[in-house]
Parts: C-alpha cells; sequence; structure tokens
C-alpha cells in the first residue's frame, strides 16, 4: 500500500473533559452560565490535494499522489507521454515524462490513473511514479502545486476516502492501523478488528451491562407497581467479571502496542565485548526492511530485526566504559539515560574478561534505572567458544545477574543465538498472553481509552452499589460506562434499557 | 356567523391539559387567545386516572410550575391524597403524586381558564386549518381555522392540542363507536385537512379500566395506603395543604380472574385484530398482562376513590377493552370486589397522532409556519407530558407573534427538554410516557430544584410573579451563604456525638467539618440546625428567622443534597459539559445531507427529514449512527 507519509490516525470523536469548578451548587452554577456561541465554517470543498505518497528517503521510487476535481488537469499540466491524460482510461499505467514551467523536464515519470469513483479517495486520482530520491519528487509536487493542487493535509487522503463513503469509520481506523502496523502480527490484529471481533465482545459485554442497569431502573421507575431492587449481589457479580474482562483487553493493549509499534532493544557493553559481532549475527538470519517513520527520532537505531512476528530495533550508545574523563563522563552518563529508555535492555559480558569495578558500577546503575520502569533485562554472555569455565565473568556481577535471565552465546559460531531470540520474544511479550480470550488484541488508542474509561466508570458503581446507595447513583457511573463502551460500537443506552425493561418485566399499573 | 374577535394572536384547539397551559401562557404573556373546546364544562377533564404525577411525570408537573403554568397549582387545589414517591431512595427519583377530586379538578381548571384576561373561550371544534403560500422560498404560514360550526377565525398562531379526539374510536369487546372520551364525540376533518397539507399521521391505542360503585366494595377487608401527612404540594407557591386526606385501596387479581377474563380473548377487539393503534407497553391492558406474564398469578389493583363526593371508584391496574359482561365477571371474582357494581365498563381508544419528527424543538410544525402540535397529537400519553407540551408551544406561539426569539429546554436543563428532545428525535412509536431513566443527567435534573433551574426563566417570559422571584433569590443566596459556612464550620465530638449515636452514625474522635459530616447517610441538616454553635452561625440563624416554614425547609434541604451527594453531582456536571459541547455544535440550518455519501443511508434519510440543529441533537435521531455523527463532525470541521 502507497501512503502519505504524513498520514497520521485521525481521532475521530473524542471527547474532551473541561475541568471544573470543585465547588458545590455546581450543577446551578453551570446553568447560570451564558451560553457558548460558535460558529460554524463549512470549509469542505472538493479542491484538489497532492503529495509525496511515499517514504521519504531514498527509495526505490517514489510516488506523487493528486486526487480531486483538477486531478486530470493538474496532471495533464506537466505529463508529456505518448497518450494524453485525459485520453487515459482508469486503472492504466503511461510512460512519459514531467516537466516544470518552462516546460524542462524534471523526471521521467509512469502515470497512473484512476477515475472516481474507484479510486482510494473516491475522486478522480493520478500517481506520480517518479525516480525517488528527496530532491525530484519533491521537484515533482511543487510541479503539481503551481499547477494548482493544493499540499494536502496529514490523513486528509483517508479522511477523503471516508467522507466519500469509500470506507468507513472503523475501517479507517483500521486503515490508520494497518499504515501504521510495522510488523506481521499488528496487521492481523487490524485486520480481525475490521472483520469485527472486538465489536462482538464488547456488544456481549454491553448487552450484560444494560441488562444490570435495567434491574435498577426497574426499581426507581416503577415504584409503584411494587417492584424492589433485591439483586445486589448478582448485579455486583456481574459488574466484578466485566471489570475483570475489560481488564483483560486493557492489559492486551501494552502487547499491541509493542505489535504495532516495535520493540526497543538497548544493546550495551564494554568496547570490544561483541555488540558489533552480535549485530551482523543477528541481522545476517532476520534482517527487517523498515520503513522510516517521519517524526520519530532514530539517530541512534542501528538496525531492526524481525522475530516471532515483531519488530525489534537494535539501539547501539557509547554504552559502558570506564573514563576519567569529567566530559566524557557526562556523555556517558547520559548515554545510559537513554539506554535504560528502552524495552529490553541487553548487557553484554565478555567471557574472556573480568568485570572491573567501573562496569560493575555502571551495570547496576543501568539494570536499576531499567527495572524502576518495569522494562525487562537480559544479560548475554559472549565468545563462550573461547571462554575458561573456571573464569566466568557472571561471577562478577552474580548479585545483579541472579534477578535476570543469562544467555551464553558466540557471535562468532552463532551458538546460543536461537535461545537469545526465543528469550527476547517471550521478554517482549512480558510473559503475559498475546492476546485476551477471543483473540483481541487492542492496538487502538481510542479503544483503549474507551475501555479504560469504562472500566473506572464501573468501578464507580461498584463502589456505590456496595456502599448500599440507591439505584440512581449507580446508575450514573453504570451509564457514563455504557456511554463509553457505546463509542466504540455505537448505540443508545436508553432505548436499550427501557426495551430490557419492558420485555422482562410486567410494567403497568 | 358569531362575532369573533378579528386580531386573535394565538387559536388553542383543545381544552384538555395541554389546552389549558397554552392558553394560560398565550395570555399571560400579553396575547389575545381563543380556546376551541367541545364544551366548556369538559375543560381540563381527567380522561383517565384522577392522579396527577408519579415517577418523573412529577417531576414535569414542578418544572411547569416553575416556568409559571398551572397543573401544579389545579393538583394541589383540589388532591384529594398526596404521596412522594421513592422517598427510599435518592432526592433525585423522588417523585410527587396526587389523588384529585376528578370533577373539582376540571372545574378549577375551567374557573382558572375563565378569568384570565385576554382568553377566550369558543365551544365548537375546528374541523380545518387556513394557509397562505408565501412563495417557494417561504414555508407556508397559518391564516386561521375553520370550525364545524362554519366559523372562520383568522389568526397569527395556532396550537393544535386535540387529545385523543382525532377520528376517536373506542372499542368495548367487539363493538365500537367514534368517541374521543366517554360519551364525547369525535373531532372529524381535522386529520383530512392536515394530510392535504403534506402532514404524515399514524394510529396509537391507549386504554383505561372500568369504574365501579364504592358502596358495594368490602372496603374492610382490603388493604388501605394512606396519603403522606403533611403533604408535600407540587406548587412552589402552594403554602400547605388543607384538603381532608382519603386513603386508596389495595387489591389483587387470583388465577380464576386471569381464567375469566381469557374466556372473553375471542371477543377482544386486541387480538382478534380490530384495534390497530400500537398501545404503550409500560401500561398494557389487564389481558395483555395476563397474556405476556402468564406464570404470573396476581396483578396489583388500586382502587382509587375519583372524589369527595361521588360513589365512583377507578379500578387501577385493570385497564381492558375485553367485552362488558367478561369485565364484569373478572372484577367480581377479586377480593373485596365480589359483590361490585360496575358503573362504566372500561375501554381502549384508537386516536390519530402525528408523528413528531415533524415539530421542531419548539413544537412549531416544519411544514407550516406559526402552525404548534402539543400533547396526544405528538404521540404522548398522560396529563402531565400534554401540559408540559402545551406549555412550551404556548410560550413560543406567543414569542412567535411578538417575534422574539423561541424558548428551547436543554436536555440538560429540564425533563420537559428531555421530552420534547426525544418526541422530536426518536418520533416515538408507542404513546410515549416519561421515565426517570430518560433523563440522562438525572441527579441534577431533581423536582427539588426545579424553581432552581426554570423559576428565572418563567419569570423572564412574564409568567412568574416578582414575589415568587424575590422568594428563589432570597433562597439562592440563603443556599450558598449555607453551603460556605459548611465548608468552614467545625463540629465537635462532644456536642455531635449524643446526635449521631441517636442516628446509629459512628462517633467523631476530633472535630469535623461540617460539610464532611453531611455526606454521612443519615445526617440531617434540619436536625442539626439546633446544635452546639450551628445556631448562632449568622447563615443559619437568617434561615432560622424565615417566617415562611416551607422556605427554611427548602433551604435546609437544598444545602444538605448539594454537599450530601456533591461527589455525584459534580460527576454529572462533568457529563453535562461534555454533552453541552456536542450541542454548542451547530448545523446549518438547510445542510444538504446529500452531499456526504458516507453517511448510512438510513442515516442520511433520517437527517434529512429531522433536520437536526446541532450534532448533539444529530448523534440522539435514531437511525443515525455514531459512525454517521463521526462524519458529519469532521465535514463540519473541514
Amino acid at each position: 500500500m502507497t501512503k502519505n507519509p504524513a498520514e497520521k490516525k485521525a481521532g475521530f470523536f473524542v471527547c474532551i473533559l473541561t475541568v471544573v469548578n470543585s465547588s458545590a451548587n455546581l450543577y446551578i452554577q453551570l446553568l447560570l452560565k451564558p451560553p457558548a456561541k460558535q460558529n460554524v465554517s463549512l470549509a469542505y470543498e472538493s479542491d484538489t490535494i497532492a503529495a509525496i505518497a511515499t517514504p521519504e528517503g531514498e527509495g526505490g521510487i517514489s510516488v506523487v499522489r493528486i486526487s480531486g476535481d483538477g486531478a486530470m488537469s493538474i496532471a495533464a499540466g506537466g505529463f508529456r507521454g505518448a497518450t494524453t491524460i485525459d485520453k487515459m482510461s482508469s486503472h492504466t499505467a503511461h510512460y512519459g515524462r514531467f516537466v516544470d514551467e518552462q516546460g524542462k523536464t524534471i523526471d521521467n515519470v509512469v502515470a497512473l490513473v484512476f477515475r472516481r469513483p474507484n479510486s482510494y479517495t473516491g475522486e478522480d486520482t493520478v500517481e506520480l511514479s517518479c525516480h525517488g530520491g528527496r530532491y525530484l519528487t519533491k521537484r515533482i509536487l511543487e510541479a503539481t502545486l503551481r499547477l494548482g493542487a493544493r499540499a494536502a493535509q496529514a490523513g486528509e487522503f483517508t479522511k477523503r476516502a471516508f467522507l466519500n463513503g469509500r470506507i468507513d469509520l472503523a475501517q479507517a481506523e483500521a486503515v490508520a492501523d494497518l499504515i501504521h502496523a510495522r510488523s506481521e502480527r499488528a496487521h492481523q490484529s487490524s485486520l480481525a478488528q475490521l472483520n469485527g471481533v472486538l465489536s462482538d465482545r464488547i456488544s456481549l459485554v454491553r448487552e450484560r451491562l444494560v441488562e444490570s442497569i435495567s434491574l435498577l431502573e426497574l426499581e426507581l421507575d416503577f415504584a409503584e407497581e411494587g417492584y424492589r431492587f433485591t439483586e445486589k449481589e448478582r448485579v455486583a457479580g456481574q459488574l466484578k467479571s466485566t471489570v475483570s474482562q475489560i481488564n483483560d483487553l486493557l492489559t492486551t493493549y501494552s502487547v499491541g502496542k509493542i505489535y504495532r509499534d516495535g520493540v526497543k532493544v538497548a544493546l550495551a557493553g564494554a568496547p570490544n565485548v561483541g555488540k558489533s559481532s552480535l549485530l551482523n549475527a543477528l541481522l545476517q538470519e532476520d534482517r527487517a526492511i523498515v520503513t522510516e517513520i517521519p517524526g520519530t527520532t532514530r539517530d541512534i537505531i542501528e538496525e531492526s530485526i524481525s522475530l516471532g512476528g515483531l519488530l525489534f530495533d537494535l539501539i547501539d550508545t557509547a554504552g559502558i566504559r570506564e573514563t576519567e574523563d569529567l566530559v566524557e563522563r557526562e556523555g556517558v552518563r547520559r548515554a545510559e539515560e537513554r539506554l535504560s529508555n528502552c524495552d529490553i535492555l541487553v548487557l553484554m559480558l565478555d567471557g574472556t574478561r573480568a568485570v572491573g569495578a567501573e562496569e560493575v558500577a555502571a551495570i547496576s546503575r543501568l539494570t536499576n534505572a531499567v527495572e524502576q520502569r518495569g522494562a525487562s533485562c537480559v544479560f548475554v554472555l559472549n565468545k563462550i567458544d573461547i571462554m575458561e569455565p573456571e573464569r566466568n565473568p557472571v561471577l562478577d556481577v552474580e548479585h545483579i545477574t541472579r534477578r535476570h535471565d543469562v544467555v551464553e552465546i558466540s557471535a562468532r559460531t552463532h551458538q546460543g543465538l536461537e535461545s537469545l531470540k526465543e528469550l527476547l520474544v517471550r521478554k517482549a511479550l512480558r510473559d503475559m498472553p498475546s492476546t485476551s480470550e477471543g483473540g483481541i488484541t487492542i492496538t487502538n488508542a481510542r479503544h483503549f481509552s474507551a475501555l479504560k474509561r469504562t472500566a473506572d466508570s464501573l468501578g464507580l458503581a461498584l463502589e456505590t452499589l456496595e456502599c448500599g446507595k440507591s439505584g440512581e447513583f449507580v446508575a450514573v457511573d453504570l451509564r457514563a460506562g455504557l456511554d463509553a463502551l457505546g463509542e466504540i460500537v455505537g448505540a443508545t443506552s436508553t432505548d436499550d434499557i427501557l426495551n430490557s425493561i419492558f420485555s422482562r418485566f410486567c410494567i403497568g399499573k | 356567523m358569531a362575532e369573533i374577535d378579528k386580531n386573535i394572536d394565538v387559536v388553542v384547539v383543545g381544552g384538555g391539559h395541554a389546552g389549558i397551559e397554552a392558553s394560560l401562557a398565550a395570555a399571560r404573556m400579553g396575547c389575545r387567545v381563543l380556546l376551541v373546546t367541545m364544551s366548556r364544562d369538559a375543560i381540563g377533564r381527567m380522561s383517565c386516572n384522577p392522579a396527577i404525577g408519579g415517577t418523573a411525570k412529577g417531576h414535569l408537573v414542578r418544572e411547569i410550575d416553575a416556568l409559571g403554568g398551572e397543573m401544579g397549582k389545579i393538583a394541589d387545589t383540589t388532591g384529594i391524597q398526596f404521596r412522594l414517591l421513592n422517598r427510599s431512595k435518592g432526592p433525585a427519583v423522588w417523585s410527587p403524586r396526587c389523588q384529585n377530586d376528578r370533577e373539582w379538578y376540571s372545574k378549577e381548571a375551567g374557573q382558572r381558564v375563565l378569568v384570565q384576561a385576554g382568553l377566550t373561550i369558543y365551544e365548537g371544534s375546528v374541523v380545518g386549518i387556513e394557509i397562505e403560500e408565501v412563495g417557494s422560498i417561504q414555508r407556508p404560514r397559518i391564516l386561521g381555522v375553520v370550525t364545524n360550526r362554519g366559523d372562520k377565525i383568522n389568526c397569527r398562531t395556532v396550537v393544535l392540542s386535540a387529545g385523543t379526539f382525532l377520528r376517536g374510536l373506542m372499542h368495548t369487546g367487539l363493538s365500537n363507536r367514534e368517541g374521543g372520551r366517554y360519551g364525547e364525540p369525535p373531532a372529524k376533518g381535522l386529520t383530512e385537512n392536515l394530510e392535504k397539507l403534506g402532514f404524515a399521521s399514524g394510529r396509537l391505542k391507549t386504554g383505561t379500566p372500568p369504574r365501579v360503585d364504592l358502596s358495594t366494595i368490602a372496603l374492610s377487608r382490603l388493604e388501605e395506603q394512606h396519603s403522606d401527612n403533611p403533604p408535600h404540594p407540587f406548587s412552589h407557591s402552594t403554602q400547605a395543604i388543607t384538603n381532608r386526606l382519603v386513603p386508596m385501596y389495595l387489591t389483587y387479581t387470583n388465577p380464576n380472574t386471569h381464567n375469566i377474563l381469557r374466556k372473553g380473548f375471542d371477543r377482544s377487539p386486541l387480538f382478534t385484530g380490530v384495534i390497530k393503534g400500537v398501545g404503550p407497553r409500560y401500561c398494557p391492558s389487564i389481558e395483555d398482562k395476563v397474556v405476556r406474564f402468564e406464570d404470573k398469578e396476581r396483578h396489583q389493583i388500586f382502587l382509587e376513590p375519583e372524589g369527595y363526593n361521588t360513589n365512583v371508584v377507578y379500578v387501577n391496574g385493570f385497564s381492558t377493552s375485553l367485552p362488558e359482561d367478561i369485565q364484569e365477571e373478572g372484577l367480581r371474582s377479586i377480593a373485596g370486589l365480589e359483590k361490585v357494581k360496575m358503573l362504566r365498563p372500561g375501554y381502549a381508544v384508537e386516536y390519530d397522532f402525528f408523528p413528531p419528527y415533524q415539530v421542531k424543538l419548539t413544537l412549531e410544525t416544519k411544514l407550516i409556519d406559526r402552525l404548534f402540535f402539543a400533547g396526544q397529537i405528538n404521540g404522548t400519553s398522560g396529563y402531565e407530558e400534554a401540559a408540559a407540551q402545551g406549555l412550551m408551544a404556548g410560550i413560543n406561539a406567543a414569542l412567535a407573534v411578538q417575534q422574539k426569539e423561541p424558548f428551547i429546554l436543554k436536555r440538560s436543563e429540564a425533563y420537559i427538554g428531555v421530552l420534547i428532545d426525544d418526541l422530536v428525535n426518536k418520533s416515538t412509536e408507542e404513546p410515549y410516557r416519561m421515565f426517570t431513566s430518560r433523563a440522562e443527567h438525572r441527579l441534577v435534573l431533581r423536582q427539588d430544584n426545579a424553581d432552581r433551574r426554570l423559576m428565572m426563566k418563567g419569570y423572564n417570559l412574564g409568567l412568574v410573579s416578582e414575589f415568587m422571584v424575590d422568594r428563589l433569590r432570597k433562597k439562592e443566596a440563603l443556599i450558598s451563604a449555607g453551603i460556605a459556612m459548611a465548608a468552614q464550620h467545625t463540629v465537635s465530638p462532644d456536642k455531635f456525638n449524643p446526635y449521631l449515636e441517636k442516628i446509629s452514625e459512628g462517633r467523631i474522635e476530633e472535630k469535623e467539618r461540617l460539610a464532611k459530616l453531611l455526606k454521612r447517610p443519615n445526617v440531617r441538616l434540619a436536625d442539626l440546625v439546633g446544635l452546639d454553635s450551628l445556631a448562632s452561625t449568622p447563615a443559619i440563624k437568617e434561615i432560622l428567622s424565615l417566617s415562611e416554614e416551607r422556605l427554611k425547609n427548602e433551604i435546609l434541604e437544598q444545602i444538605e443534597i448539594e454537599l450530601k451527594y456533591e461527589g455525584y453531582i459534580q460527576r454529572q456536571v462533568e457529563q453535562i459539559q461534555k454533552f453541552d459541547a456536542f450541542e454548542d455544535q451547530k448545523i446549518p440550518i438547510n445542510f444538504d445531507y446529500g452531499r456526504i455519501k458516507s453517511l448510512s443511508t438510513e442515516g442520511r434519510e433520517r437527517l434529512s427529514k429531522i433536520k437536526p440543529e446541532s450534532i448533539g441533537q444529530a448523534s440522539r435521531i435514531s437511525g443515525v449512527t455514531p459512525s454517521d455523527a463521526s462524519v458529519l463532525m469532521v465535514f463540519l470541521r473541514g
């Protein structure tokens, strides 16, 4: 899939809570406030937008995408080939040149024509593939802008696809996830979401909540019919199990995030411990082809590898060094800070060399920092092929290593490499089940937030219920929880609650 | 042709609970109002239950009263039993309800209409409305109405509140007769006229139970249900209720009753398909209950005397359209009713309504300017729902005449707002009744703060007296002072522990702020004010020195509720702010939904039909998915 590098996940329908005055008499104060006036602007026009649709960098080819009513004429303004753009039929590719306003050739291009509504955005679309390289691609984009296109905003192609009915909201979000999906598992999880597994689960949870609420509401609205709420235990039990189900889903989010964002692995160790050899050994077998993601600072990432369907970014820094130089020491300290800011810290020890006192101190500092953040540490003992077993340096830091896994390898002979890979995958998933029961992983921040709010609200409701307060106080949080769930699957609460009551109880004097 | 004022501002069609409020409000706002009713004596008749209020309905009455409406005052004047329902729950669901002397209620209502300046009564019925076409861009505007007496009455606005009278058809067994209420003819012609003008109509059904003779009931064998004493009035201006209070009686159906009723099912208009209209699920007939809840061995029956000077008793819970002989036999199988004399059979009534997506939030129709619909014509059931709409329609008709901004209440402001918003957006398919669970902001839309929420609005409209507003201002000032005092004032263990022990609350070990102490469920501010230093604080001193006992209690109650439930109220306020953010995102009038291809087909259709005014309203329209609402939002934000 080609994409706009600036494509950002759109946060649809996200509510922002304002901070409120915390004194009593709140509501009356609210009523007395003058109503907010808001002007509505209708900015949507079907103007034509253009952007570079391939990742930035020196790729093989680059694509400039133009979409909108004027896409064809704008492309025609710069395209010179055997066929003119207006004669091309939809979904065909044509070789030619793209020229600037002076008629000078910028690059040889292939023009791909998609006529509406059969394009990604649902509008007339032309994609110009050129020879890549930042400079040429930018010049072609600039030429289209001079010809009347507007530079697309982040996410605008997807937004148009959404507004033109080419994709629905859930799909739009899944597309955004897919675009961000950098590994196989993330891809699967987005696909599962597209297929509605999550919606089904949420709907089930909602149904049970509606039932609980209707038991409470029954007594409140039909007191005259003699209904009394006697099922506190049952509702409390139901709430507890619902909260724990949602919490299960929530725990998959950190895993889900790893699926989507990848795992940061920091390699640390004294010079000549064999970091480069290990890096090369891993890359030789599992090098991942990754694309640059704009906006992330990746200056210290050396390479990426793909293990068990997950993407690992290997980070190398100055690392652990003994030094007397104060300035250099500061550099080391900063490097250590960055090192500790990873998902997994791999500490390498040289099997042929004892660990010096300064190094022990550095290892201790690093592991402490990583542990405090709740991240994982892995010790790798290198050069076991030439190590003298009785002079095992692990013994020098045993007080630290006994809290962590130690893998013995030889970067040179690849001995122990498989064990290390397995351990990295296990650590990345933190010994947690990778998906909740039913194969669902939460990877979408909006879903996470809605579920989190649901769990919080249900927790409050449970608290109120258990301290014996009347049903309407329980209901206020239950319904907030229900509404939060509704943000994921979409449904109105009141009608569902009343329908549930009417279908199950004999109402009416 | 009769002599009719040429300068009528508002014609109100129908003198029921909606018509009373509409005509009084418009007249009080300075309009010349003509109330068209079939009979002067029929004004304010209680067609069904001789009772006002109940869960959520009681809230509506309190709101109507706060805005300057009449229902609460009439109910207080003519009430014979008063109860505050749900007293064991939190204050948000306390709901006042009263039984009324049916005849007195109607007389009292008629009297209040009669003495209102600017309001004239016209006996007759409206058979059509006349409109003026004002070009293709503007909507047609109302010109006047035509009556069955052949009069053409010119006017600026019309409020239609014809109740169940539009093509009313009453069923008892398989025999049916035309009529809107027992012994009263239906209103004909108007539905056809409105349909010709482009309105869609539907058919609904409601029912009423038989009436029986009090002297033939074995009262001594029945459980009595007594009034609260002293009663809680509906109206903010009622000082005290001094009417003699009477009990209701409770009995139950039994399996034998159900068997008798089953014998008549082959002659039931409901089960044989004679009745086409949709009835309310929350108010089923007794035959419906027997069928749908087969395993329930008994159903509750309330025997409600209809007044001081009558033998008529309303058999609440026994609404039916079964044949007369079956009704009587069924009744006689019930404990206490073995020898009962049935005075009048129950019946079902089918009537026309106009699905309320056809009105705006002002209750003005979308099709014709200055034509308003209120009450059962919009698909609601219940006197209170009707009165609330009547009041809003009357107010907006008057505002339209005066060319002022319309008056709309938000869902976060009043049950009345919830009611009208639901009608417009969900366009009910069964007779609509208010429930507290329909109000998502229930914890703050309480009956006890109806005046604090709405009275200033009523005053600004010219419907509430200076006296009542002065009272409200004093009340607000003292509530604020009381809350501020409670946040500061500390109470000491030695003075307060005896009280805490008495109400079985845990002791305090050290000084504690009053506000914190009040959070305990059993602690009452009214009990505390006499204790220790509290009585000498300026705030409490001033409250206790008030001469009006009721005002004093109201203030103490407000302080206590605000403090006791502060956490929950705060959460609700946060929800409201979030909610209002969507309400404030306006959608331009005449927005073309056809432009957005990604809307669901149903969503686009519903949006085009209802023309919501905000994103919030759009999201509540049935058939509009959250995805549709998101599309709209993305689109409007550009």
